[in-house]
């Protein structure tokens, strides 16, 4: 490999630049700060994804001696290659080419979820187009809209980037979306162009995450939001996501990994929600019974029990647990029972605290702001309603919410910050780190830890379980137990450790699955990372922040945890926990192909 | 072979098979064993002999007589006169257009006599379901030469001095294609042989398939054991089913006689072939691509480098080519570098196969040395215009490439003279037009073809290519404007430029070699709104011949909108400005007097 360390040298508009070999044209004119536009292009260096099928053709530039244009972000440099980025043959081509791109593209913007927020619509700025010669007469490629619980799919508004599938087959390995059709016709869609609910989509979202246009955004609930706060027969209670407050600050230009949970909390009061309340809440009820269940089943399993369901996989991710189910329908009884952090919330809301504030469920609106959009799908599902009555009425995602608070006149930048209402609102750190990858196993094993030896930990920081490796391994020690814990995020990494479980050589007591790079933080509802994983650690290191800054950071001290066992649930994994904190799968193949 | 002292060689390609040129064979044989001569003369089933044109086609060796047209019905006469009386059939034989006069042995026909059959020597002679009469054409020959006496460099070298190009349509150099896949280090590497020939009215690689199988396996072979391959696949186009079915028969003739498979004339050396189907996608014939398609994947091709030399199927270095360049190998290995290379022009050495197709009398299969000119091709072996019309241009290299006009009629046929006259070699379809053709609907022919046939995966040939059609549409209509040319043009330099495969690179050749060639005819379509040719309906007008018009007022009073006017027994007159182009007038007029202009 001696050769893909040589440096190159090449010429770019008359700058002299020296790479190693392999960088690619488009890299190498980076050095030089030389800005050559991309469209199709992604590179998520930290995540080892590069999406470059050399598609969209914008990134052309002229080499000498080369017959046509070569695509900047797919072509590598060679030894004394002379490069144009600027000469009017590549000026000419790249405006022509996006008024090709343009005038097979729907010009609603102004009603476009991705307004102002578009990459194709930036690039018709920077390219300066004004008009798209022949538009009148040109045909546009139309498709039917795709809406599912979660996801809408408008291919008119696709530009065949590419990005979503290589997010969904490459990354993720959940093989839902792919090129059918051909020429004009193409577009990206299920196979035998089934709609997504058909398909082996987990909703991670990630799709939308990357999707440079409007055609592939989540279903907007923010109207339904609107409709419950002016209903005045309605009680409406709002839960955040812990990784809600560590990103929603970017979309009112705040520098990634701002911390704005309580600008939120103001926002949030004055949008005119009744409660606003935290799901970190609910995040260390999880660890309750989560812990307590990897605890149980770790001491059948130290008796010698071998039918016990070991190593134990959390369950709070929609999309793995929709992953899991279409994948490993036969590994349904090895994930923990315990339900998603928003769905306990859900039932405790429904429950306890309707019960405290006298008001009917059916009064009572439960809305959630996750960074997530496989978590509407989630609050639709059939199990967690009573009599068609939902625990979670509705999901709004980090961006939707972003949408409401300018909606409703209100800069971040300038709130005051409050505090979260009681009962329901107050978390330990534990419950907050759920928003980074390695942060529910890590808030599990502070607490599974103290239950288990009885011991008060010294150190409630577990370096090793966290960073941003694929899959991470560590061992634990619980006092002489050695405890080996797998983490992964992405479901790539994921179908790895499960392969392993399924063929019966996991070394692992407990692995953790998020979906999403990074967890949560980089979940598909959270604002546009465009690609730059360096938002994504700014967002984890924030989270880490606000869980060092809590008094309490263990879940099982969170003394208004220990009130509700008291008042309500009895202990962990009681027959009313039961009842409303966990829940059982299903095998989702049988589910989405009955058409 | 020897116990036969007469063969009638049945044409089998597709083209006789469809006029029931196996009803043919089935008779003659019938016939012979009702006279008592099955020992005596044999019947053959042959692959394609080319002259489609006046197919089904019988041959008669030793005496070489070609008889043209054959029926069914003909078989009994052809038995008992020629068989037996030694009478040729007259009325059967080719009739030479110019002289009038039968042309008995097919040596002296205008078609075959500027050919020169290298990669088709064996069709039409053997029978391709036989490996024992392509044996005995020194078939095997070739792989036993270099498995017992070459190094697979001596062959690769041999294969770069003799100057074969690759026949797909880019003219690469066969042997250093070769160089670059036995240079890639790697565990295992794949032959494939790119069968999927997708170019409109092409037909070269199927008659090679289908009349001389086993030319094209050898070749596999011998490339297998040049870049140290032990598997080969062959990538057909589903829709080609007598090839398929040949190329099965080939496939296990071969491994019968230990010419495929472990330990090939105990050389020690092992090589198997596989096929693997095409859905007939015609941007699968682009190797990468292809490559895709063979691996289960979407078949749209990827950015080169990686070159399949280095990263080929399933990751593999992988030698593709085409099955025209793959049936020269063993002729070369066996003649020799020298004797191919002294063939054709300075670059481009050797035989070039066309589907000669159009308005042109001798349609059909040419195999002619490189160099010919396509005066030599058009009007010698294809025998000049149909119904002694006026040439008006050719369109060689299918979609891809571009129409040649009189003005480039001498030049002689090579790779680098049809680029600089703004056209390609492509796989060798050639088809004619004459004065009745309009050059704007020829484009639009074959824009529509390729707006079809992209993969959608770049957005300049994805939406480019849509776009040039709309625009061809328009001016065909008499909606274009003289802006539009610019931006036509425009249009197809971009495209060009900025498209990802060879398909979007080549696709507004037809556009631009026409606009070159013909400006004027873009211009009245857009100006004058006329179509020189005729064929724009939307650009014609009714009009009323005045010498033909006794002034019946049949189509006076036949006219919805009363456009037509004129006295009785006076030539009416129509107003085009209110004409609805119905049609009425013309239909009720017995004088044809109502013409479209």
């Amino acid at each position: 490999m001696l050769k893909e360390m040589s440096l190159v040298k090449l010429t770019i508009d008359g700058h002299n630049v020296e790479v190693p070999a392999g960088t690619t044209i488009y890299k190498a004119a980076k050095q030089l700060d030389i800005d050559i536009p991309i469209l199709c292009y992604m590179d998520l260096k930290d995540l080892n994804i590069e999406n470059k099928p050399g598609g969209c053709r914008i990134c052309s530039v002229e080499v000498e001696g080369r017959r046509n244009l070569a695509p900047s972000c797919s072509t590598d440099v060679a030894e004394g290659m002379v490069v144009k980025t600027n000469s009017m043959r590549v000026i000419n081509a790249r405006r022509t080419v996006m008024e090709l791109i343009l005038s097979d593209h729907p010009k609603d913007c102004l009603s476009c979820a991705k307004a102002g927020n578009c990459d194709l619509q930036d690039m018709a700025v920077k390219l300066g187009i004004r008009e798209i010669p022949g538009q009148e007469y040109a045909e546009m490629s139309t498709y039917r809209l795709d809406t599912s619980p979660s996801i809408i799919r408008d291919l008119d508004k696709c530009i065949m980037c590419r990005r979503c599938e290589t997010m969904c087959n490459d990354f993720q390995t959940v093989g839902a979306l792919h090129a059918v059709n051909r020429g004009f016709n193409a577009v990206v869609a299920p196979a035998f162009e089934m709609n997504l609910e058909h398909s082996p989509c987990t909703y991670c979202g990630q799709c939308v995450a990357v999707c440079p246009t409007g055609a592939l955004t989540e279903v907007d609930h923010t109207g339904k939001v609107i409709a419950a706060l002016n209903d005045p027969t309605k009680t409406v209670v709002v839960q955040t996501a812990p990784a809600v407050r560590a990103a929603l600050g970017e979309e009112f230009g705040m520098e990634p990994g701002t911390r704005v949970t309580g600008q939120m909390v103001t926002a949030l009061k004055q949008l005119g929600f009744d409660y606003v309340f935290d799901t970190d809440f609910a995040a260390d009820l999880t660890i309750m019974e989560e812990g307590t269940e990897l605890l149980v089943r770790l001491k059948k399993h130290l008796e010698g029990d071998e039918n016990v369901k070991l190593p134990i996989l959390t369950s709070c991710c929609p999309g793995w647990v929709n992953f899991f189910e279409y994948n490993f329908p036969d590994l349904k009884d090895v994930p923990s029972t315990a339900r998603s952090p928003q769905q306990m919330f859900g039932a405790i809301a429904k429950t306890y605290f309707a019960d405290k504030i006298k008001v009917d469920r059916k009064d009572l609106v439960v809305i959630s702001i996750m960074p997530c959009l496989a978590k509407k799908y989630e609050c639709q599902r059939e199990e967690f309603a009573v009599d068609g009555n939902p625990d979670v009425d509705y999901s709004i995602s980090t961006r939707e919410l972003a949408h409401l608070i300018k909606q409703a006149n209100m800069d971040l930048n300038k709130l005051k910050e409050d505090e979260f209402d009681a009962p329901l609102g107050e978390s330990s750190g534990a419950a907050v780190i759920f928003g980074a990858t390695g942060g529910v196993i890590e808030a599990a094993t502070r607490t599974a830890y103290e239950l288990h030896t009885g011991k008060t930990l010294e150190k409630v920081d577990f370096e090793q379980l966290r960073g941003m490796d694929g899959i991470r391994s560590a061992t634990v020690d619980f006092d002489g137990l050695d405890i080996n814990i797998g983490i992964a995020h992405g479901l790539g990494n994921a179908r790895k450790l499960l392969d392993e479980v399924r063929a019966g050589k996991s070394k692992y007591h407990a692995i953790e699955v998020m979906a999403c790079p990074g967890g949560c933080i980089g979940g598909g509802g959270q604002p546009l990372h465009h690609g730059d994983a360096s938002i994504l650690k700014a967002r984890t290191k924030a989270i880490y922040q606000e869980d060092e800054g809590k008094t309490i950071r263990k879940s099982h001290e969170n003394p208004y945890i220990l009130k509700l066992y008291d008042e309500f649930l009895g202990e962990p994994l009681s027959e009313k926990a039961h009842e409303l904190l966990h829940t059982h799968y299903f095998d989702k193949r049988k589910k989405i192909f009955q058409v | 072979m020897s116990k036969y002292s007469m063969h009638l060689l049945v044409c089998g390609g597709t083209g006789c098979k469809s006029q029931e040129s196996d009803t043919i064979a089935e008779k003659l044989k019938k016939e012979l064993s009702k006279q008592g001569l099955e020992e005596t003369v044999q019947v053959i089933m042959t692959g394609c002999f080319g002259f489609c044109e006046k197919g089904p086609i019988v041959k008669v060796m030793p005496d070489n007589t070609f008889y043209t047209q054959v029926k069914p019905e003909d078989a009994e006469e052809i038995i008992e006169e020629h068989v037996i009386k030694g009478r040729r059939v007259e009325r059967l034989l080719y009739t030479d257009p110019e002289t009038e006069a039968h042309v008995e042995d097919s040596k002296h026909m205008g078609f075959y006599r500027k050919q020169l059959r290298i990669a088709l020597r064996n069709c039409g002679v053997i029978d391709p379901e036989m490996i024992d009469e392509y044996i005995a054409r020194d078939g095997y020959q070739a792989l036993g030469e270099v498995l017992a006496n070459q190094a697979p460099e001596e062959t690769i070298e041999l294969m770069k001095a003799s100057g074969l190009r690759g026949r797909g349509g880019a003219g690469f150099p066969a042997g250093l294609k070769w160089d670059f896949a036995r240079k890639s280090e790697a565990d295992q590497k794949y032959v494939v042989c790119n069968a999927d020939e997708g170019d409109p009215g092409a037909f070269m690689d199927r008659s090679i398939l289908e009349g001389d199988p086993h030319s094209v396996l050898e070749a596999m072979a011998i490339v297998g054991h040049c870049i140290g391959a032990d598997m080969g696949y062959i990538y057909i186009r589903a829709e080609y089913p007598l090839a398929i079915a040949r190329l099965k028969i080939a496939i296990a003739q071969a491994r019968e006689y230990g010419l495929l498979g472990n330990d090939i004339m105990g050389s020690g050396f092992n090589f198997d072939i596989d096929l693997k189907y095409g859905a007939g996608a015609f941007v699968c014939g682009e190797e990468t691509a292809l490559i895709h398609s063979m691996e289960g994947e979407r078949g749209e091709p990827t950015m080169k480098p990686p070159f399949p030399a280095e990263s080929g199927y399933l990751g593999k270095p992988t030698n593709v080519n085409n099955v025209e360049t793959l049936a020269n190998v063993p002729v070369i290995i066996l003649k020799g570098s020298d004797w191919f290379s002294s063939i054709g022009t300075e670059t481009s050495k050797g035989t070039k196969v066309f589907a000669l197709a159009g308005k042109i009398n001798n349609v059909g299969l040419i195999e002619v040395p490189m160099g010919t000119t396509l005066r030599e091709v058009i009007f010698e072996i294809g025998g000049g215009i149909k119904d002694g019309k006026k040439f008006k241009a050719v369109q060689t290299g299918g979609p891809s490439g571009g129409c040649l006009t009189e003005k480039h009629l001498d030049t002689p046929i090579d790779y680098e003279n049809l680029v600089a006259n703004g056209s390609m070699m492509g796989s060798g379809g050639m088809i004619v037009m004459d004065e009745d053709d309009c050059m704007v609907s020829i484009a639009k022919f074959y824009l529509d073809f390729t707006v079809e046939e992209s993969c959608g995966k770049c957005a300049p040939c994805r939406i480019g290519n849509k776009r040039l059609l709309e625009l061809l549409e328009r001016i065909c209509e008499g909606k274009g404007e003289e802006s539009d040319l610019v931006r036509l043009r425009n249009l197809c330099d971009v495209i060009k430029d900025t498209s990802l495969c060879g398909l979007g690179q080549s696709s507004p050749n037809p556009i631009l070699s026409t606009m070159d060639n013909f400006p004027e005819e873009y211009l009245s379509h857009v100006v004058d709104k006329k179509c020189p040719s005729g064929v724009c309906t939307d650009l014609l007008e009714y009009f009323i011949v005045e010498e033909n018009c006794i002034g019946c007022t049949a189509c006076a009073r036949a006219c919805p909108v009363g456009c037509i006017s004129g006295e009785r027994k006076e030539p009416h007159l129509i107003n085009p400005d209110t004409c609805i182009k119905c049609g009425a007038c013309m239909e009720k007029c017995k004088f044809d007097a109502v013409i479209l202009k």
